[in-house]
């Protein structure tokens, strides 16, 4: 659990002496799953980032109350001057719910970062990558992934993603068309409330055969391996993965959620 | 900037002025941490004070919990931003741990350090006269491990990402440095009031 160096200092150098908030004007909102949009913000000032960093958006009311949240930079860095960020809707939320139900194009909101440095994929770094997703969880592995593909880069890597139904699978198509097109890039889907389309997804909650079967995929213990989405899969996740005998200073988890 | 159709959800009177600025209420107890939840068993448990490498007291789960005990009921901020109001801890005050060592401060920087590798720097003035506890119990009950169990710092008045979870020491150091967030974009001090989330802030 230890590395802090390279690209984090070139980002913190970029970041320094500037405001921490700035504006960014939605560019477009699209839906992507029943529960999920996808909104492109433009920032003023394009900041460089990686791959699962994320953004603090904040929202600002008539009478001065404010409301903000974090949400992982779904988009590639260096994609252009436009971010994506996944945004679930929560239904006792009040920042989700504004992306869902209020906000339109051409509206204006601030963030701050991309920061911090520790859920962070880098390019060209050695070894096997496996990512574990549960549900809007997957936005910072659409950026690595996204990056991957963007360079071409050579690191085997897998997705394990988790969702209720193939109707709930975000950037499906997107995930399928990178499957076909990168080499050494597989996506699993494990479906809780559906059944399988491929015969390499499952159609159950991820269990010790799953985790064995992703070990097998990669030929091995994955170098790097980074699990994403609410707190009780997340910690499902790491205790199979520790049973399967992943070392835990391997494992890198973001949790959202209580318990 | 107003943000145009928004309106969101304010936390009722009596409790607006105890939530930070850029924080929210909530009710649950989220989870956050950086890699899987460690398995540790209190036949192994060991705490150890240390001055610089130095080991100068090491506390079996049994000997540490034979300190003096003290509770008390926070609200707790995550850098996140939930905040969760009234929460209740029991366990052994800094002061009692560094009474019991015996040991005069000597050096005004701390870091704790975790039995997963987590570590996070905490002033010497942010942990006494009452302010920092090792805490083994949360709402009346043991600590889960999901939340740190079996013990964990508890600074309330700091972003609880200083309150280290699976807390196995506390080291002197003679310089402020930086803990495992810290190296990592987080702010060296951060308080909730002064929203210093991260390091530039």
């Amino acid at each position: 659990m230890t590395d802090a160096s390279g690209p984090d200092a070139r980002v913190a150098a970029s970041v320094a002496g500037r405001e921490r908030w700035q504006p960014a004007v939605i560019a477009a909102i699209v839906p992507l799953t029943p529960a999920v949009v996808s909104v492109r913000l433009r920032p003023q000032h394009t900041r460089p980032f990686l791959a699962g960093q994320h953004v603090d958006v904040r929202l600002t009311a008539e009478d001065g109350y404010r409301a903000q949240r974090s949400y992982s930079v779904a988009s590639a860095p260096d994609e252009g001057d436009t971010i994506e960020l996944v945004i679930e809707r929560l239904d006792d939320g009040e920042v989700s719910t504004y992306f869902h139900d209020s906000a339109a194009p051409g509206d204006t909101v601030e963030i701050a970062g991309p920061h911090a440095s520790y859920f962070v994929w880098r390019p060209g770094v050695d070894g096997s990558v496996l990512l574990a997703a549960g549900g809007s969880g997957v936005a910072p592995f659409l950026s690595m992934v996204r990056q991957r593909a963007r360079l071409a880069d050579p690191t085997p890597m897998l997705l394990l993603y988790s969702a209720r139904t193939w109707g709930d699978v975000i950037a499906r198509d997107e995930l399928l068309a990178h499957e076909r097109r990168q080499s050494g890039f597989t996506a699993c889907f494990c479906l809780t409330r559906d059944v399988t389309r491929r015969s390499s997804d499952f159609a159950r909650r991820v269990d010790q055969a799953v985790i064995d079967d992703m070990l097998a995929r990669l030929g091995g213990t994955p170098t790097h391996t980074f699990v994403c989405g609410a707190n009780t899969f997340v910690g499902a996740i790491a205790d199979l993965l520790l049973a399967a005998g992943v070392p835990a200073g391997s494992v890198r988890t973001e949790r959202y959620g209580g318990d | 900037m107003v943000t145009r159709g928004f309106t969101g959800r304010r936390p009722i009177p009596p409790y607006a002025d105890r939530i930070p600025p850029g924080q929210h209420l909530v009710h649950d107890f989220p989870v956050l941490s950086a890699g899987p939840t460690p398995t540790l068993a209190r036949a192994d448990w060991t705490f150890t004070l240390r001055v610089g490498p130095r080991p100068i007291k090491r506390w079996t789960w049994e000997a540490f919990n034979a300190l003096p005990r003290t509770a008390f009921t926070r609200d707790i901020h995550c850098v996140t931003t939930w905040s969760k109001l009234d929460t209740r801890w029991e366990g052994i005050l800094v002061d009692d741990l560094l009474a019991d060592a015996g040991l005069a401060p000597p050096t005004e920087y701390l870091l704790a350090h975790s039995f997963d590798g987590y570590s996070t720097n905490v002033p010497l003035a942010d942990l006494t006269l009452g302010r920092g506890m090792i805490a083994t119990h949360y709402d009346e009950e043991p600590l889960a491990p999901d939340h740190g169990g079996p013990a964990r710092l508890v600074v309330p008045h700091l972003y609880f990402w200083k309150s280290a979870k699976w807390i196995n020491g506390l080291q002197f150091t003679t310089r402020d440095e930086a803990g495992f967030w810290e190296l990592r974009g987080y702010h060296m001090y951060g308080d909730p009031w002064r929203e210093q989330r991260y390091t530039d802030d």
